[in-house]
């Protein structure tokens, strides 16, 4: 295998590079419709593979996605807004003084996003972690709700249920795909070393990753907060992408989306995720369709909204109820599985 | 705060926590025996309320048939739902069948905006619920009397279908050991489905009621009650029918009597079951009635 190691990483550089040259195509050929559906794709990576980290590979079934995007966006979106579109915004009860006149740059205020959703989930993390697999989903997306529900009554700091709108569109390709490639590129790394090792052995067996020598508070906890640093993190860019957030944006909704990326794909699979990520952001896209007026020769419909949600449901439960292994299972697609499809089926039957 | 004002609170707060009662003891049941959270028995929930809805308004029903219709059809439709998404699952981890409770739910929720519609819908009040009862400065439907009546009368049922009947003694036998409940001869699927079909009456009773006490109906009714009421079943102690029925009108209590006495939280009034939540996980997770139960290593 040895002598394919330059081949390989030729392949790899030559894959990102091609990569980069379909964004910078895509970014002068694509209208604002479909430019906003690849940004939303690079956004869904970033969200899968924070959740495909968190239960996946660590086996923590965590429902609390939504809350972490939410202090994510609303953090980013507060800092980054100019005083007087922050006065546009607050018309109905003023902005605390402390925050009216704060106006970050982009960067460091999706850095402060990303940070202080980390820091909540360190904070939610740390008390409930120890909980088995159910409780904690069932405790986690109690907390999702609680941070909306404080979303909406804080009105003096974040306008309350009206949201704010009229968000610069900071977000673009390079933002939304850059985010993704970095948290490729750091669960490959992370995988590579022995905290990724731990999480899965975490996973596999948490007793005897203990008896092991493994710290299970201090690896779960990590987990869960590396996660929801990158939760944060989308959520900010998704706020600069849509221009416009409420706390109802927030929703179980979002998780759910999440979590079908995450088990469609094979859970504790980096490049499974990657490839439901994008397949999910586009057909829900274009299954729009179906919520319009449709014209079948044999059946005609005004428009039922509401249809593609159900087709959702039903993938989910699919997969689950027959393809539990999901798209890749924990394989990850490698240019071994690429180059020589053969051999490595082959490989395959013997292991089983 | 006046003592009529008090007692038209109270009486709010009884009527609301018997309803929770009522759903929690769905979630109760589930979970003692499959170890389960049935995301979707908030959604059954809703169901229930719709098919009420649809009898009176789509067949002229009596309301008193239209009620006995929906509540069976919900039972029935609780045990299709079992049988379809998770005996399937019989055998796989526990995570597995919490997403496909999940994705059951989100199929409810998305069906009933395509069927139903995504409008809320007036709930047709029979005249008998729907007398406001006048009494100085108190004013009360009546449905909110009728509510605790009702859900008793249910309850003392329940009781004594699980504590003195050959069903309710193989459905305690399942909640302690499969296993041993296959060798001493129980029908273990079938157990299960009457468990759900069980579960799912009380929700229609529960949704049909919801419907009377605030007189409208929508596909996502059942998200925060479900929420809520499994809430209920683990403050009560997760898998005791009793215990259930207390973290029931403890989460109505609190819910009703917070806003009275503080009217500056009632934003926050959705948010005081969780947080009651995450106190008894970390200070008693096996709840007031519980036992406690010792993870096998």
């Amino acid at each position: 295998m040895d002598n394919n190691k330059d081949l390989k990483r030729i392949l790899t550089f030559s894959a990102i590079a091609l990569g980069i040259g379909l964004l910078i195509l895509f970014n002068y050929i694509f209208d604002s419709y479909q430019l906003r559906i690849l940004n939303m794709c690079g956004i869904y990576i970033t969200l899968g593979l924070s959740l495909n980290l968190i239960y996946g590979f660590t086996g923590l079934f965590s429902l609390g996605h939504a809350g972490f995007m939410a202090i994510g966006a609303y953090t980013t979106a507060l800092l980054s807004m100019s005083p007087d579109l922050k006065e546009l915004n607050f018309f109905l009860v003023p902005i605390v003084p402390w925050l009216a006149n704060t106006e970050w740059s982009f960067f460091p205020a999706l850095l402060a996003g990303g940070l202080l959703a980390a820091v909540a989930g360190f904070l939610i993390g740390a008390p409930v972690i120890k909980l088995r697999d159910d409780y904690l989903a069932i405790a986690t997306l109690g907390f999702a709700e609680i941070i909306r529900i404080v979303l909406t009554n804080t009105q003096s700091i974040t306008n309350g249920s009206l949201g704010l709108k009229g968000l610069p569109p900071y977000t673009n390709v390079w933002w939304t795909w850059g985010l993704a490639l970095a948290s490729i590129l750091f669960m490959i790394y992370l995988f590579k070393g022995s905290y990724g090792r731990a999480f899965k052995a975490i996973r596999e067996d948490q007793v005897a990753a203990e008896a092991m020598g493994i710290n299970l508070f201090k690896h779960k906890v990590l987990s869960f907060t590396i996660g929801s640093f990158m939760a944060g993190i989308a959520g900010g860019l998704l706020a600069h992408l849509i221009g416009t957030i409420d706390p109802l944006m927030f929703r179980f909704l979002i998780t759910f989306n999440i979590l079908l990326i995450v088990v469609l794909g094979g859970m504790g699979s980096i490049s499974g995720t990657i490839i439901s990520a994008i397949v999910v952001t586009v057909a829900m896209e274009y299954m729009r369709i179906l919520d319009g007026p449709m014209d079948l020769y044999f059946f005609k419909t005004d428009g039922i909204s509401g249809l593609r949600m159900v087709i959702f449901s039903l993938a989910l439960l699919i997969v689950i109820l027959f393809f539990q292994r999901g798209l890749m299972g924990n394989r990850e697609l490698s240019w071994d599985m690429i180059l020589n499809p053969l051999k490595n089926r082959k490989k395959g039957v013997k292991g089983e | 705060m006046s003592f009529e004002i008090f007692l038209q609170h109270l009486i709010n707060a009884i009527s609301l926590g018997s309803l929770y009662a009522l759903i929690a003891i769905g979630y109760t049941m589930v979970y003692g025996i499959l170890r389960l959270i049935n995301f979707a028995h908030g959604d059954i929930f809703m169901i229930g309320g719709y098919f009420a809805f649809y009898g009176i308004t789509m067949f002229f029903l009596p309301w008193w048939a239209a009620f006995i219709i929906a509540i069976s059809l919900t039972a029935l439709f609780g045990m299709m739902i079992e049988k379809a998404a998770y005996r399937p699952l019989r055998d796989s981890p526990r995570v597995s069948v919490l997403i496909s409770a999940i994705g059951v739910s989100f199929f409810l929720q998305s069906l009933g905006v395509v069927i139903f519609g995504g409008i809320q819908k007036g709930f047709p009040i029979p005249e008998l619920f729907g007398i406001r009862i006048i009494f100085g400065n108190l004013s009360v439907m009546s449905v909110n009397l009728f509510i605790p009546v009702i859900a008793g009368i249910f309850l003392a049922g329940l009781m004594y279908l699980v504590h003195f009947t050959k069903t309710g003694m193989a459905m305690r036998a399942l909640s302690k050991d499969h296993e041993t409940a296959r060798l001493m001869s129980i029908d273990v699927d079938k157990i299960i489905s009457y468990t759900f079909g069980l579960g799912s009456l009380l929700a229609a009773v529960g949704g049909i009621m919801w419907g009377m006490k605030y007189p409208q109906l929508f596909p996502l009714m059942g998200l925060m009650p479900g929420l809520k009421c499994f809430i209920a079943a683990v403050v009560g102690g997760i898998g005791n029918i009793t215990g259930a029925v207390i973290g029931g009108l403890i989460i109505g209590m609190t819910e009703i009597m917070a806003v009275a006495f503080m009217p500056a939280l009632s934003g926050y009034r959705d948010a005081f079951a969780f947080i009651l939540l995450i106190v008894i996980l970390l200070v008693k997770p096996s709840g007031i009635m519980g036992e406690s139960l010792t993870e096998k290593v």
